[in-house]
C-alpha cells in the first residue's frame, strides 16, 4: 500500500488535470466528505507527509517513518519484516492476518499502523520461547492442522487468543470461536481437534 | 487509498471541534468498515480523526434501570457483558451473530450503528449506485439482487442495513445519544435510521460533526424473555438473509406486550409495531406467531431474486417468536 498502484496513479494524473481548473487551495475546501460520492471532486491526492509511528511488538519497541494509511498488517511485514503475518483478502474477511493487539485478536489488514501505537502487539513470530514452540503451534504440527500454510498464523493466533475467551466446550462451540479464519484447503477438521487438545491440556494442567 | 490527514484526539471536545471545521473529516473507532471502505475507493476522507482514546468505553446502569452504553464499547465486550446477558439477551445473541471475533473485538458500539450495507454494487466504484454516486442509478434493481431489501426500499435504492446489532437495539427501543455543533442530543432508533427514499445517500439523522457518544437502552423487564435469530447462507460468519429480535411478555398464556425487529430483509433495522400489535392480547402460540409473520411482511416488494426472503422473514420470526415463547 506504500508503493503507489496504478489506481493511484491515474487519480493522479486525474487530480493534476483537474488541478488546473481549480484556484490553489481549493481542492481540499472542495474535498468530498466522508460519506459523498466519487463524483464530487476527489480529495487532494498529494501523498501526505509521513508520520512517526512507534510499535511494540512481540516485546521490541521499533520506531518507524510511515504513510499514515499504512496498515498494522503492512508496516510488520513491509516496514519490520515479521512475514509471519499473511495479507490473504486485505479486507478482513480472510483471518490470515491475525494479530494480538493488547491481548486481544484483531485483523492486522484493518487495523491502522498510527492506531496501534502504545499497544502491545503479538504476532506469531513471537509465541514461542526460544525453540520451545507454543503448545499451539505443537499441537497444530501434531494434528497436522494445515496443508498449505498461509492461513495457519492466523488459525494459530485466533486459537491462542480463544483459550482466554468465553468459548464453549464443544467442537461446534470451537468451530463458531474459529469461523474468522478462512482455511481454503480445509484443514478444519485437525484445526479443531489441535485447539481442544491445548484446551483438554489447559483445563487438566 | 486516497491520502488523509490523521488526527488522534485528546479529548471530546477536540474531536468535535476537528470534524465539524473539516467537511472532509471522519472519526475512526474500530475501522472494520471505514478501512475496508477506504482500501475499495467508497469512502475516502481527507481527515481521519482518532476516538478511540475519549473515554466512551463504560456499560453503566441507569437509575431507571436502564443500561448506558458508551460508543467505544467494543462489540465482544457489549455481548459478553452480564448486565447485557442478564437483561437484554437479543442484544448479546445479535452482536454474537454478527461478524468474527476478530471484528468484534474490534467494532464498537457506536461504529456499528453506522455500519454501510454490504450491497455489492455499493462496494464496486466500477458500477452504478445512487447510495454511492447520488444520481447514478440504482445497480440492484434489475440485477443480482438475492441478498437485497424487501422492506422500505425505493426505486433509488433496495440496500439492506447490514447490522445484526441495530435490529436487537430496534426491538429494544434504544436512544443514540449524539453531541454535535449545536448541542446534545438524544434520537430514538426509529427515527435514527432513514429509509432510502430519493436519498439514498442519507442514512442516517446524524449531521456532520455530530459524535455519537452511546446509546440508552431503557428499561424492559420482559426483555429476559428475548431471542436474536439470523438464517444465512453459511451458519456463521455471513451476514444476514433474514433476521429476527423479538421479545415476549407472557402472562398466564397471553401475551401482554411484545418487541418484534427484523434484520436482513430491509433498507434499515426494521421495527414491526404491526407485528406487535397483532400478538398483543392474544394466546402464545403458533396462531399468534404466525398473524405477526404475517403482518411484518405486509406490504414487502419482491425483486426478481429474493422474493424467497418474504417467506423466509416470516418463517425465521416465526421460530424465533416460538422460542422465545418457550423460554421459563
Amino acid at each position: 500500500m506504500d508503493d503507489p498502484n496504478r489506481r493511484e496513479f491515474i487519480g493522479t494524473v486525474v487530480t493534476t488535470a483537474l488541478a488546473s481548473v481549480l484556484a490553489p487551495g481549493t481542492a481540499r475546501a472542495d474535498a468530498a466528505s466522508p460519506h459523498s460520492p466519487p463524483g464530487a471532486p476527489p480529495p487532494t491526492l498529494t501523498p501526505p507527509p509521513d508520520i512517526p509511528v512507534a510499535l511494540t511488538v512481540n516485546g521490541t519497541t521499533v520506531r518507524l517513518t510511515l504513510d499514515p494509511r499504512t496498515t498494522l498488517l503492512d508496516a510488520l511485514r513491509e516496514s519490520m519484516h515479521l512475514t509471519g503475518s499473511k495479507k490473504g483478502c486485505d479486507h478482513g474477511q480472510c483471518g490470515a492476518c491475525t494479530v494480538h493487539l493488547n491481548g486481544r485478536r484483531v485483523l492486522a489488514c484493518l487495523t491502522l499502523a498510527v492506531m496501534a501505537q502504545d499497544q502491545p502487539v503479538t504476532t506469531i513470530e513471537g509465541l514461542a520461547r526460544g525453540d520451545t514452540l507454543h503448545p499451539m503451534q505443537q499441537a497444530f504440527i501434531d494434528r497436522d492442522g494445515l496443508q498449505c500454510g498461509y492461513c495457519t498464523p492466523g488459525q494459530i493466533m485466533s486459537a491462542v487468543a480463544l483459550l482466554n475467551e468465553p468459548c464453549g466446550p464443544a467442537d461446534d462451540d470451537v468451530r463458531e470461536c474459529m469461523s474468522g479464519n478462512i482455511c481454503r484447503c480445509g484443514a478444519y477438521p485437525n484445526i479443531v481437534a489441535a485447539v481442544q487438545d491445548v484446551r483438554t491440556a489447559t483445563a487438566r494442567g | 487509498m486516497h491520502p488523509f490527514l490523521y488526527t488522534l484526539a485528546a479529548d471530546e471536545p477536540t474531536a468535535r471541534r476537528i470534524a465539524a471545521t473539516d467537511p472532509a473529516a471522519a472519526f475512526i473507532a474500530g475501522g472494520t468498515t471505514l478501512i475496508d471502505l477506504m482500501k475499495l475507493n467508497v469512502e475516502h476522507p481527507a481527515q481521519l480523526v482518532d476516538i478511540t482514546r475519549l473515554p466512551l468505553a463504560k456499560v453503566e446502569e441507569l437509575p431507571d434501570g436502564g443500561i448506558r452504553v458508551g460508543a467505544m464499547v467494543r462489540n465482544s465486550d457489549l455481548a459478553n457483558h452480564m448486565l447485557i446477558q442478564a437483561r437484554y439477551p437479543v442484544l448479546s445473541q445479535a452482536l454474537l451473530a454478527g461478524a468474527s471475533p476478530q471484528l468484534r473485538n474490534m467494532a464498537t458500539t457506536g461504529g456499528n450503528i453506522l455500519q454501510r450495507t454490504r450491497c455489492w454494487y455499493f462496494r464496486d466504484t466500477a458500477t452504478p449506485c445512487n447510495k454511492r454516486d447520488p444520481g447514478s442509478g440504482c445497480s440492484a434493481l434489475h440485477g443480482q439482487n438475492r441478498i437485497h431489501a424487501v422492506l422500505g426500499a425505493s426505486d433509488h435504492c433496495i440496500a439492506t442495513h447490514a447490522s445484526d446489532m441495530c435490529v436487537a437495539l430496534a426491538a429494544l427501543g434504544a436512544i443514540v445519544r449524539i453531541h454535535g455543533p449545536s448541542g446534545d442530543r438524544a434520537l430514538p432508533f426509529s427515527i435514527f435510521h432513514l429509509v432510502p427514499g430519493a436519498h439514498p445517500e442519507r442514512e442516517t439523522a446524524l449531521q456532520h460533526g455530530e459524535l455519537i457518544v452511546g446509546i440508552d437502552i431503557p428499561r424492559l423487564p420482559f426483555a429476559t424473555r428475548s431471542v436474536y435469530l439470523k438464517v444465512r447462507d453459511r451458519r456463521s460468519y455471513a451476514f444476514a438473509l433474514a433476521s429476527a429480535a423479538v421479545a415476549l411478555d407472557i402472562r398466564d398464556g397471553i401475551i401482554r406486550d411484545a418487541r418484534v425487529a427484523l434484520g436482513g430483509v430491509a433498507t434499515k433495522p426494521w421495527r414491526s409495531q404491526a407485528a406487535e400489535s397483532a400478538l398483543v392480547g392474544k394466546t402464545a402460540g403458533s396462531a399468534a406467531y404466525h398473524a405477526a409473520a404475517m403482518a411484518a411482511l405486509e406490504g414487502a416488494v419482491p425483486r426478481a431474486r429474493n422474493a424467497f426472503k418474504i417467506e423466509l422473514a416470516k418463517r425465521t420470526l416465526m421460530r424465533a417468536l416460538a422460542r422465545a415463547g418457550a423460554l421459563a
